[in-house]
Formats: structure tokens, C-alpha cells, sequence
């Protein structure tokens, strides 16, 4: 790629993220709430709770601005990779990456993906319960890709975070969103405990996420 | 009237200025870390000094500037509404019409100055009609408590506050073409008896107005702020078609309704488990904590105006 095309990547990068995140101030007022750890440009991987397409614009939004550039949204190649516009607006103007979930070949396995990612220094926005949760159940069970980035790069920090309010903006189904407020709680980070086993782990940050609802009582 | 307006900005401008050095000489006086009180304080008169700013800008837009700015004030309180309250996923049309439609078409009636369909479209076509699509949906769960909190939402964050551009298409026999300064008498009134009742309390406050439902009002804070207020509202009654005594009265009646209407706030959030409608407004909350009682003054005070001055 010459560098001027770089350069055009680069600021529609910027642009999009700056103004996606004005939109979503302007319908949602989204604000962080820090409770149990703090902005830092520290690589981290953003665990969250996963509702609506809106759910990575809205975490995104509450980090600074030089966080966000080097933050990736890991994204369902099966829905964003379907056509060109989308794989367009997934990875050209969302600067996410794109994992499927039927993977075939060694250069599609979704951890070597997102290890190449970390490798770079940079951070991820993962929802591990590995797709938009409609059920009634507040929260789904995770699914292993958390544990295994965790074992691979232990430095790795992981904050869970959770998004309220975001299936009342765009539930199930809907285009038009209703704006109403919703804030993001950051909580404390979480780490795979020495001789931890898998399940005991996700688990374990299934409950430290859930428990970060501040309203819990309200989400049926 | 630029004259009126002009004694009005340069009065706001005198009182902001004494308030925040009052609040620094407090701060540089009181023993450190600061009281969160007093930091609360310099927090609120600082957002007093932009609110006061936008509200001016709005003023020199007239006509447009209210009419734009209340409909904001009407998004941003209705988003608060509806975001504590509870609602289904099968609400979700009748929420996008509360944003979509109810706001935009109230304040075109407001625009339009159509007063028979203004009064009417909230609490009888989108009374009926609402819990109708509620009911289309076939989701009965919750349902009075659904219906009646999207009730609420409308009647209080957008027809209530509609009700104060609304005053600008009221005709006044010799008033014509200054009805902006009637908004400017409510909102200053209001507000002032809201932030007199809160310097009456903290300075004298004892006995507790409501300890059940808001433990801050006191009956010193509401008695001082009250006949302070109403003697303000004769102090303004040169910008008004009032005279002293009837500018007092009125000044009495909505600052009287602001009270309850924070009274009633109050008791929403603390059923709803809260202690702020949301985090607009640094150091004073939401948009509706801060506009709690205008939305109860507002209504009572256009009628009273149509009902009394009007042709």
C-alpha cells in the first residue's frame, strides 16, 4: 500500500471514529464509569456483554482518543465479511477484525488472529459470549477464546465491561435506535489464577462481568 | 424590550459574579480537603454561568432559539424519563414515536401556534393511542406500569415543558411583541426561588418539609425561599404586564408549583432507586433536576396568563 492511500486509511479511521462517537453522546450520553480500574494506554483486552451492533461504538467512545486508535473490535467475519460494503465498514472504517467462527485453515484460526493483534502492542474489545445474547438470560456463558489469549500473553491486562441499557436502545431486530442513557462500568481486572482450569476461569470473569450491572434488576 | 433585556443580563451577570466569589472566598477560607458541600456548590454555579449563557444566546434567537432550545430540553429530559423507568422490548415503537413524533409535532403546534390542537394532543390523542400500540403488541406483561411511566414521560418532559415557548404565542393587549420577557420572568422566578430555597435551607434550615420523600427540603428553606421569590417576581414586574402585587401573586403561585413538582421528582427517583435523573448537568444532575419544577410551574403559569390577561 503507497503511502498516501495509508494516510487516506488513517483519517477515515479517524474521522469515523470520532464521529461515531459524538453519535453515540448525542443518542446515549454514554459515560465510563471507573470501578476497579483506570484509563491507561496499558494493552489491555475490553471484555463485555454483547447486546447490539452499537455495543463496541459505545465502549470505544469512553476511551481516549489515542486508546481507541490502537483498539481493535474483534467482529463475526460471517455477518461483517458477507459483502464488500461491510467487510468495508468493519475493517476499513471500524479498524476491527474480522474472526470466523467455522474455521477451516491454520491462517483463519480466530487466537492466532488476534495474538498477531496483541503482538503489535495493540488492544482488542472481545465479547466473549461469542454472539449478540437475545435470550432472557442476563449474561451467556463464555466461550474459551478469553482463557486461551490469557494463557498466551499472561501480561495482557483484562477489564471487564459492562454495557447497560444498550438491548433497550437496539433490541432484537431494530434498526432505529431509541435513545436513552447508558453508561459502561470498567471493573477490576481479572487474570487466570495459577493451576486455574479452564471452565473454573471463564466462569469466574462470566461472574465479575455480571456483577458489574449496576441496575440488575431492571434488565428483563 | 432591549432595554428590559438588557437590565436582565447585566442583573444575571451581578448576581453569578458575587455568587462565585462568594463560593472562592468560602473555598480559600474552609479547611482542606473542601467539604463536598461547598465543592458541589462552586460545581453548581459554574454550570449556572453556561446554562445562564445558553439560555441568553437562545433568547437573541427569539421565536426560533426557544422553541429549538425547549425541544432539546424536552429530548434530553425524556431520554432520562424513559431510561429509568421500566419498558419492554415490544415498547420499542411506542419509545421511537415518543423521540420521533411527539416531540417534533408538539413543537410544531407550539410554532404554528396552534393552541386548540397543543392542548389536547398529549393527554387525549397520545393518551388513547399509545397504550392502544402497547396493547397491538400482545405483550401484557407489566402492562399498566408500561403504559402509565410512557404516560408520565410525555405529559412531563415534553407537553409540560412545551408550555414555556408556548407563552410566546399568547396575545397580551399591549404586551404585544414581548412575550419573550414573560419566559424570561417564569424561568428567572422559578430557578431564583429554586436556588433561594436552597441558600434558606442551608443558612436556617431545621425542620424537615418531607423527610420520606426528600430529605434535603426543609420548611425554612421552602417559607424563606417563597416569600423571597415572590418578592423578586414584584421586583420583575417591569418587564411584565403585571403589576407588583400581581407579579408577587403569580411569582408565589409557580414557584409554589415549582416546589411540588421537585417534591414529586423526588419521589419517582426514590421509588425508582436514585438519587439524579442522569449526568448533564455538572453538579446538579440531569436535565430534570434541574428543570423539575419549571415543568410543574410552567402549565399553571400560561393559563393563568391566558386566562386572566389574554383577549
Amino acid at each position: 500500500m503507497s503511502k498516501l492511500a495509508l494516510k487516506t486509511y488513517t483519517l477515515l479511521q479517524t474521522v469515523t471514529s470520532v464521529s461515531l462517537s459524538a453519535m453515540a453522546w448525542a443518542v446515549t450520553g454514554v459515560r465510563p464509569i471507573w470501578s476497579g480500574s483506570q484509563p491507561s494506554e496499558r494493552q489491555r483486552i475490553y471484555f463485555a456483554n454483547h447486546t447490539s451492533h452499537g455495543d463496541f461504538i459505545l465502549l470505544s467512545a469512553c476511551l481516549s482518543e489515542r486508546e481507541r486508535a490502537i483498539t481493535h473490535a474483534i467482529a463475526a467475519a460471517e455477518y461483517w465479511g458477507k459483502s464488500r460494503l461491510r467487510r468495508f465498514i468493519a475493517e476499513d472504517m471500524l479498524s476491527s477484525v474480522l474472526i470466523s467462527r467455522q474455521w477451516t485453515s491454520e491462517e483463519q484460526n480466530p487466537i492466532s488472529i488476534m495474538l498477531s493483534v496483541l503482538d503489535q502492542g495493540h488492544s482488542l474489545i472481545l465479547f466473549p459470549e461469542g454472539t449478540r445474547n437475545m435470550s432472557d438470560e442476563p449474561l451467556l456463558p463464555f466461550r474459551s477464546g478469553l482463557y486461551n489469549l490469557s494463557m498466551a500473553r499472561p501480561d495482557v491486562e483484562l477489564i471487564p465491561c459492562w454495557i447497560e441499557n444498550m438491548s433497550r436502545v437496539l433490541p432484537k431486530g431494530q434498526f432505529l435506535p431509541v435513545p436513552l442513557l447508558c453508561r459502561i462500568v470498567f471493573g477490576t481486572p481479572v487474570a487466570v489464577a495459577p493451576g486455574e482450569d479452564r471452565r473454573a476461569f471463564l466462569d469466574r470473569a462470566h461472574d465479575a462481568l455480571q456483577a458489574l450491572n449496576p441496575r440488575p434488576a431492571r434488565d428483563d | 424590550m432591549r432595554h428590559e433585556i438588557s437590565i436582565l443580563i447585566i442583573g444575571l451577570f451581578v448576581v453569578l459574579t458575587t455568587a462565585s466569589i462568594v463560593a472562592a472566598t468560602l473555598s480559600a477560607r474552609a479547611p482542606k480537603p473542601l467539604s463536598v458541600t461547598l465543592i458541589n456548590l462552586t460545581q453548581r454555579i459554574n454550570a449556572w454561568w453556561v446554562m445562564v449563557a445558553l439560555m441568553t444566546v437562545a433568547f437573541f434567537f427569539g421565536r426560533y432559539g426557544m422553541t429549538i432550545l425547549f425541544a432539546l430540553i424536552s429530548f434530553a429530559a425524556l431520554r432520562e424519563f424513559v431510561t429509568l423507568t421500566h419498558s419492554r422490548r415490544s415498547d420499542h415503537w411506542v419509545l421511537l414515536g415518543m423521540f420521533g413524533i411527539i416531540i417534533p409535532f408538539q413543537y410544531w403546534l407550539v410554532w404554528t401556534a396552534w393552541y386548540g390542537l397543543f392542548v389536547i394532543f398529549i393527554p387525549v390523542y397520545c393518551f388513547l393511542l399509545m397504550p392502544a400500540i402497547t396493547a397491538l403488541h400482545g405483550d401484557t406483561e407489566r402492562f399498566l406500569e408500561r403504559i402509565a411511566a410512557q404516560q408520565w414521560a410525555v405529559m412531563i418532559s415534553v407537553y409540560c415543558v412545551s408550555h414555556v415557548p408556548a407563552l410566546l404565542t399568547l396575545d397580551v393587549p399591549g404586551f404585544q411583541g414581548r412575550n419573550l420577557l414573560l419566559i424570561a420572568f417564569l424561568i428567572i422566578v422559578v430557578q431564583g426561588s429554586d436556588v433561594l430555597q436552597y441558600i434558606f435551607g442551608k443558612l436556617f434550615g431545621k425542620h424537615r418539609f418531607s423527610p420520606t420523600v426528600s430529605p434535603s427540603k426543609t420548611w425554612e428553606g421552602l417559607i424563606g425561599g417563597l416569600v423571597a421569590s415572590s418578592l423578586l417576581g414584584a421586583l420583575l414586574s417591569f418587564i411584565t404586564p403585571f403589576t407588583p402585587l400581581q407579579a408577587s401573586a403569580v411569582a408565589f403561585i409557580a414557584c409554589t408549583m415549582g416546589f411540588l413538582g421537585g417534591l414529586v421528582a423526588s419521589a419517582i427517583k426514590r421509588d425508582q432507586g436514585v438519587k439524579d435523573w442522569g449526568h448533564l448537568i455538572e453538579g446538579h444532575g440531569g436535565m430534570l433536576d434541574r428543570t423539575d419544577s419549571l415543568v410543574f410551574a410552567a402549565p399553571i403559569f400560561f393559563h393563568i396568563v391566558r386566562y386572566f390577561w389574554t383577549v
